[in-house]
């Protein structure tokens, strides 16, 4: 009673590979819209158990490298391996179902549901009764729905967001808006989990405590993150390998430190003399 | 409690009566994953006993300090019965105490084991281990974040209570004798330690005793007819006295069921859903209740807003009067029964109210408007005067005996006494038997004869309720021998909402006078109201239509002063509104929001001697520090303004003879 194993119960579904083993690969992705080449040629991995961040000036493609990831985009050209799994076409809610979860750059929850109902949402990939039951609300599908909230639970404890439990998100502060995303993202049990730009807009506060919880994910739930994030401060500190984009190419790829001194890199934050 | 054996002399000794009388009712709840997991008297005695029995484990001797650091929380709360069930003495620390203030009071403390909340609380500790040599131990409540801590020296809540278990199954009389020891405890040892606050120095141990403890506890049950059918939320910091006595002994006394809220953020909440019977909070709680009301219901509709304040003017008339039982007109009563079903009741529903029977604040002055709207609404809130030294009842009032100017007759078996210089002075059963290891300041606080000194000035009304006007330093005297507080002019002009800080000036002069802070909020929003373009706070509060709004104010607190005998003499014959807001930045405030009154003094010397001087106005230059650390300068010509003086309504008194 009251004693919780830490939140062991949360940690990422079990996918048999082991930490620092391939979780996903991207090879030779390449990815236009008409005439617009928003990803060339691009490859690199994910790890399990790291923290992964894509990095790169306004338009160097991040977020089209998200989406391609999850799936809302189809790549023209090269291949993505996921748990060793190769896939091109594929849905975004098929990727859920593989095990991605993410969050947006622009927060997207249903702004007049509550906190717990938001995160209840996550949980619908993972709820077995079908519609009529769910309806119904009971015997099974009620006992489902217990299961399901004490997991929703587990996440607004970790995440610290007893408070916010009834409030419509909509009427929340941005920094809790964006937390409450995070909430939906794990309630998923993801393997790997993709955070567009999670501290965009936030003050500094707001930043130190989503980064504590980024790492906490991290580290207690052995959920594997890859991110994309401006802050470079952020991203330094938080993540264990780093790959740089600029106009949809790859310029560096290696840890925070080796990056930060790559030329390449300074000159596309920077720019140069033409 | 009709028994044949004496009642119980040490808190321990409630655990075992309380688990056998009222077994399978609630001792304790906690809010926990959004459920309330609650606990009965006979699960927090087995609760309290293997914790205790782990701790003995761990090496805890007899006599032994253990420093509690946390939020309100159950296992807290347990451990401070286990460490007085086997001898030990719990010391509460305050949660918010930075690493140094922490440092000192363990140290000076000499605590052997420290059972704290969470990784916040242990990083602390270990920030500074190496200077706390006598420490033996940490016990944890929660393990988030902490999984990768070297685990030498650090222990888990349960798994010290696992060794408590494995302790007892294999000795089976284990139990037995842990009951027998505390059966056997004296009254005389000490129950617990209290470090003051520390706003005046450093912070001293209070030792309170046992059977002392007990007493002051079982005085006030009864005055308020508190029983195992009552329930609280404990919210308060758990290392005031206030927490520890009108929650734990008053709790374990009385029987009754504690309730721990599930975040800091989340006791209205709580508070709501629980609805507990008894209930504490300092006037700026009600007051933030009632701003929320008042601005919940600008948003309402008409309709609503019509029955709303039609409703609220029948209980200002009559809800007093009906609460304290005195006679009412039987239309009164039927609109009062309307109001009820329509407002009062669903408004005392949604701040978790419904249920009180008793409802206690203390701490600072509150507002007559403010005290007398709960208690239309038919909430029976009364103030207390208290201290630390006194186990907190000095003073509270009986219920239908109820005031908002004063604090109550003294409490059950409590005497008190005002000074010759006008200090009150207690004695009390939960009196305390000194400061830990500083026999020097004990002897300081108090008298030859035994009394405690309190530090506060106040004086008895006529009908016996006492009433605190300020620190007993800070009462001086005008020219002519009258009173001067300080503090009770301020507090009564801060009443106004036009007015947010207020200096008031005197002692040795001929006539008292007030320097005065607008509150910009509620004057700009008057201003926005009346068409009055302004560009900066200096000159809002320059403006003369502000000048007048704020003189009628303090007209208003003159004919208020004018009616009370002893104060009547320090009405504000002259004032003005300074052209800057005080600010902790210049250090005209304490960080508290306190205002410095010698340093604000000495930095507005001129403007003083103006006010005295009779000039209608006076040029002030003063340097200001910018939130950024930057320094500039601001000056201002400010007007000095003469008010109206009342006739007192009784012959005036000589200060406090």
């Amino acid at each position: 009673m009251n004693a919780h194993p830490d939140h062991e119960s949360l940690v990422a579904s079990d996918d048999g590979i082991a930490k620092g083993d391939l979780l996903m690969d991207v090879r030779n992705v390449s990815l236009s819209f008409g005439g617009v080449k928003a990803i060339t040629d691009i490859s690199f991995d994910v790890r399990k158990g790291e923290i992964r961040a894509i990095i790169g000036p306004n338009g160097a493609g991040k977020t089209s490298m998200l989406n391609v990831i999850n799936g809302f985009y189809t790549p023209q050209v090269g291949t993505i391996t996921f748990r060793g799994k190769e896939r091109r076409a594929m849905k975004p809610h098929d990727a859920v179902r593989q095990g991605i979860a993410r969050t947006f750059q622009n927060v997207a929850l249903f702004k007049g549901m509550s906190t717990l109902d938001n995160i209840m949402a996550g949980r619908s990939v993972r709820m077995n009764r079908n519609i009529a039951w769910q309806m119904l609300w009971r015997g099974p599908a009620l006992n489902e729905e217990i299961e399901h909230r004490e997991k929703v639970e587990e996440i607004i404890d970790f995440l610290e967001i007893e408070h916010i439990r009834r409030t419509p998100v909509g009427k929340l502060p941005y920094g809790l808006q964006k937390r409450v995303e995070l909430g939906r993202a794990l309630a998923m049990e993801p393997s790997l989990l993709l955070l567009d730009e999670p501290m965009a807009g936030m003050n500094l506060e707001e930043k130190e405590d989503m980064s504590r919880f980024i790492l906490d994910v991290n580290q207690q739930r052995g959920t594997t993150i890859a991110l994309i994030e401006h802050d470079m401060g952020v991203v330094m500190d938080l993540s264990d390998r780093v790959v740089v984009l600029d106009y949809g190419k790859k310029i560096a790829d290696g840890p925070p430190e080796e990056v930060k001194n790559s030329q390449a890199v300074i000159d596309a934050y920077l720019g140069v003399p033409h | 409690m009709a028994q044949a054996h004496p009642l119980p002399d040490t808190f321990p000794k409630y655990l075992l009566r309380n688990a056998e009388m009222f077994g399978t009712r609630p001792a304790m709840r906690h809010k926990d994953r959004g459920i309330w997991q609650s606990w009965t008297w006979a699960e927090q005695r087995d609760q309290i006993r293997d914790f205790a029995l782990g701790l003995t484990r761990l090496g805890l001797q007899k006599g032994d300090k253990v420093a509690i650091v946390g939020a309100n929380r159950p296992r807290l709360y347990w451990a401070v019965c286990a460490v007085q069930s086997v001898g030990g003495i719990p010391l509460p620390v305050y949660a918010d105490a930075v690493a140094d203030e922490l440092s000192y009071v363990l140290t000076h403390a000499g605590v052997r084991f420290a059972v704290v909340q969470d990784q916040e609380q242990v990083d602390k500790l270990q920030s500074f281990i190496e200077r706390l040599t006598s420490l033996a131990a940490i016990i944890y409540d929660e393990p988030r974040g902490l999984r990768d801590y070297d685990k030498h020296m650090l222990h888990d809540f349960s798994d010290v209570q696992d060794m408590g278990r494995r302790a007892q199954s294999a000795d089976a009389q284990l139990a037995s004798r842990w009951e027998s020891d505390i059966r056997n405890a004296s009254g005389e040892d000490i129950s617990i330690m209290l470090y003051t606050s520390g706003t005046t120095g450093r912070s001293k141990g209070v030792m309170l005793k046992a059977k002392n403890a007990v007493k002051a506890a079982q005085d006030t049950v009864a005055f308020d007819k508190l029983s195992e059918t009552d329930s609280v939320l404990a919210y308060l910091p758990l290392a005031w006295v206030g927490d520890h006595y009108l929650n734990y002994a008053q709790g374990y006394v009385a029987g009754f069921c504690v309730a721990c809220p599930e975040s800091a953020q989340t006791v209205a909440q709580d508070l709501r859903e629980l609805a507990p019977t008894f209930y504490f909070a300092p006037p700026r709680v009600f007051e933030g209740l009632l701003t929320s009301i008042t601005i919940r219901m600008d948003d309402a509709s008409a309709l609503k807003q019509r029955i709303y304040r039609h409703f609220i003017d029948v209980a200002r008339k009559h809800g007093e009067a009906i609460l304290e039982g005195r006679k009412v007109p039987a239309t009164a009563r039927m609109s009062y029964a309307l109001g009820e079903v329509l407002v009062y009741g669903p408004l005392k529903n949604v701040l978790g109210l419904s249920n009180i029977r008793v409802a206690y604040t203390a701490g600072e002055a509150i507002g007559a408007d403010l005290f007398s709207f709960f208690r239309a609404l038919g909430v029976n809130l009364k103030q207390l005067y208290g201290q630390t030294e006194a186990f907190l009842y000095v003073t509270c009032q009986k219920d239908g005996q109820v005031r908002s100017d004063t604090v109550g007759p003294p409490a059950p078996n409590v005497d008190i006494r005002i000074s010759q210089d006008g200090e009150v002075q207690f004695r009390s059963p939960g009196m305390f038997s000194g400061y830990y290891l500083e026999d020097d300041k004990t002897a300081d606080a108090m008298t030859p004869d035994g009394y405690v000194k309190t530090g506060d000035a106040g004086f008895f009304e006529k009908d016996g309720q006492l009433k605190i006007i300020d620190r007993a330093k800070d009462v001086g005297k005008l020219s002519n021998g009258a009173l001067f507080a300080p503090k009770y002019i301020e507090n009564m002009l801060k009443f106004f909402p036009n007015i947010k800080e207020a200096v008031a000036f005197g002692n040795g002069n001929d006539f008292a006078s007030a320097f005065i802070n607008i509150d910009l909020q509620a004057v700009g929003n008057w201003a926005e109201r009346n068409n009055i373009a302004y560009a900066s706070y200096q000159e809002l509060a320059g403006h003369p239509l502000v000048y007048k709004m704020i003189a009628a104010n303090v007209e208003d607190t003159n004919r208020r002063l004018a009616a009370e005998p002893m104060m009547a003499a320090a009405q504000i014959k002259r004032f003005l509104i300074l052209h800057k807001e005080l600010d902790a930045d210049d250090g005209e405030l304490t960080r508290t929001q306190k205002v410095r009154r010698a340093f604000v003094a000495e930095r507005y010397a001129p403007l003083i001697e103006a006010v005295y001087d009779g000039s209608a106005e006076k040029f002030v230059d003063t340097e200001v520090t910018y939130e950024d650390g930057r320094k500039g300068r601001i000056s201002a010509t400010v007007k000095i303004v003469d008010t109206a003086v009342f006739d007192p309504a009784e012959p005036m008194q000589e200060a406090a003879e």
